[in-house]
């Protein structure tokens, strides 16, 4: 028996990296998944982002392990195309239990460098995109009348600051926030709302050129071990970075009924490294 | 294959209530217990007290699950009562991953009628004596190349409740001894993290203790919405302790440290 066993999970940014991750981790322990991603580029972001391929192969990794997905590229900034999406999937497969807004985008630049572009697109996927999904979601976890679990995922840029990434802090505190007054919002519904906090995770995200550039600009072409030295200096346990499945680990403890009264929590996956 | 098979998991307090609620789950999830309980009644608390026939249940239960357990009736304020608990559980079992310091008492009254004698037992129990789970067993975790240590706070140790004046103190000093530990074991691959729960279904909540509470609210109703959590639950269960315990304890949680974990329905959130 899994342990979320026959529950259905709505999973945005889930093409790759933690969100495809959260799809497998749950779905090894029963769950049916509903998972969206944007699948495009965002014009101020430097790395590259999903591609429906990405999509696809999480849809593939979900069937091997026996479950159901109802994948949709759907742009978290688009409320009424969330909304069609989770419409969707919980027509097709049956409930609504647990959300994971995951979908966010990452970008670097001093506070008074960040362009009005860099800033808006940050603020719409990260923060307005969060509460999109929450808001896209909530009437489904209501109408199940079984409670739910909402788990957002912020950063230990949502819990302290950091230079260079005033857009990103800004979103993810945000986060929190928001995490905080939907806890209240829903307790009466017995429905849980937390937040996960990592460190760099070993995806994408942090791999590639601007961000490498950003942590070794003093190294032309910095190789992983190299840069895994200056990740490693921001952690208090002496460890690079965690692995998608550290974050999806939380996330699944948090969805499961195992955590039935933990509401409200800001859940660090961080290596220790807000305690620095 | 369980989610701690074949670690090894010191547990205090571990007679009855969450203590061997912990020991009964992170068995069930294949870890062997070393298991103290002081097994005895201090001054002034106003619910039954473990016994020995409670240390010998949990034994009994956990050898139901086909694991090893050691159990030693020690005081968690007795620093060599409790190394030899630990040298002794080690050397049968032959290691340390998990601790879980849980050992705690429960006195409740208004602030000007706690004794020296409460405000000694209760912050030698429930801060020293969680001092000195971690500092006695730390050094077979370093040994060992790591390990996850889980104190037990409460709700009360991240915010102020009424009518506990010595225990809102230990239990926000046990924050501070996680914090401390984190920072100095992070290098050694060892996790330090705290469970802070609203209300369990245990003994600690009954007794004449508990039913003097509600004079003492009747006395100042302001305070009555301080024990309210915001999820419509009146009374959480052991387990549900244990399973924040056991995600923390396994590997699952291998890069979370520091981390004061709410367990609390929400009360400190209301």
């Amino acid at each position: 028996m899994g342990r979320v066993e026959g529950k259905v999970a709505f999973i945005t940014g889930a093409a790759r990296g933690q969100g495809r991750s959260h799809a497998l981790r749950l779905a090894q322990e029963g769950a049916d998944i509903i998972a969206v991603d944007l699948c495009g580029q965002v014009n101020s972001v430097r790395y590259p982002l999903a591609t429906p391929e990405d999509l696809a192969q999480t849809v593939k990794d979900v069937e091997a392990l026996d479950r159901r997905i109802v994948a949709v590229e759907a742009d978290v900034r688009d409320f009424g195309a969330l909304k069609a999406a989770v419409e969707d999937g919980v027509a097709q497969l049956g409930r609504l239990d647990i959300v994971s807004a995951n979908a966010g985008i990452a970008g670097f630049g001093s506070a008074e460098e960040l362009t009005d572009e860099e800033w808006g697109d940050m603020l719409d996927i990260n923060l307005t995109g969060v509460w999109h999904t929450a808001k896209a979601a909530i009437p489904h976890l209501r109408a199940g009348g079984n409670g739910g679990s909402i788990i957002l995922t912020s950063s230990t840029a949502g819990l302290m600051g950091m230079e260079n990434l005033a857009h990103y802090i800004a979103a993810k505190h945000g986060v929190v926030g928001l995490m905080r007054a939907l806890a209240l919002e829903l307790a009466p519904d017995m429905i849980r709302v937390n937040s996960v906090h990592p460190t760099s995770v070993d995806t994408d995200m942090i791999h590639n050129s601007a961000t490498y550039k950003l942590f070794a600009p003093d190294i032309e072409n910095p190789t992983r071990e190299q840069i895994g030295e200056r990740f490693q200096a921001l952690n208090a346990l002496p460890i690079k970075w965690v692995d998608a499945v550290d974050i999806s680990n939380a996330v699944l403890f948090l969805a499961s009924d195992e955590a039935r009264y933990i509401t409200g929590v800001t859940l660090p996956v961080d290596a220790g490294s807000t305690t620095k | 294959m369980g989610r701690v098979e074949g670690k090894v998991a010191f547990i205090t307090g571990a007679a009855r209530g969450q203590g061997r609620s912990h020991a009964v789950r992170l068995a069930q999830e294949g870890a062997d217990i070393i298991a103290v309980d002081l097994c005895g009644a201090l001054p002034g608390v106003a619910y039954p007290s473990a016994t020995e026939e409670d240390l010998a249940q949990t034994v009994k239960e956990v050898e139901a699950l086909d694991r090893r357990i050691i159990a030693t009736k020690a005081d968690v304020r007795d620093r060599g009562a409790m190394q030899r608990a630990i040298d002794a559980g080690v050397a049968e079992l032959g290691r340390l991953d998990i601790v879980v310091a849980n050992a705690g008492i429960c006195i409740m009254k208004p602030w000007d009628e706690i004794t020296p004698q409460i405000w000694d037992d209760t912050v030698g129990t429930n801060l020293t004596g969680v001092w000195n789970t971690v500092q006695l067993t730390a050094p077979h975790l370093v040994k060992g190349g790591g390990g996850s240590i889980i104190l037990t706070s409460s709700a009360a140790g991240l915010k102020g409740l009424p009518f506990l004046t010595p225990y809102v103190a230990a239990k926000h000093g046990v924050v501070g001894i996680m914090r401390a530990f984190a920072t100095e074991l992070a290098e050694s691959n060892i996790r330090v993290n705290s469970v802070h729960p609203t209300g369990v279904d245990t003994a600690m909540a009954s007794g004449d203790g508990m039913a003097a509470m509600g004079g003492m609210l009747e006395a100042h109703p302001r305070l009555g919405a301080m024990m309210t959590n915001l999820l419509p639950v009146d009374i959480t269960q052991p387990v549900d302790i244990s399973n924040a315990v056991l995600f923390l304890a396994s590997d699952e949680s291998r890069y979370v440290t520091s981390l004061a974990m709410a367990v609390d329905a929400g009360n400190t959130q209301y």
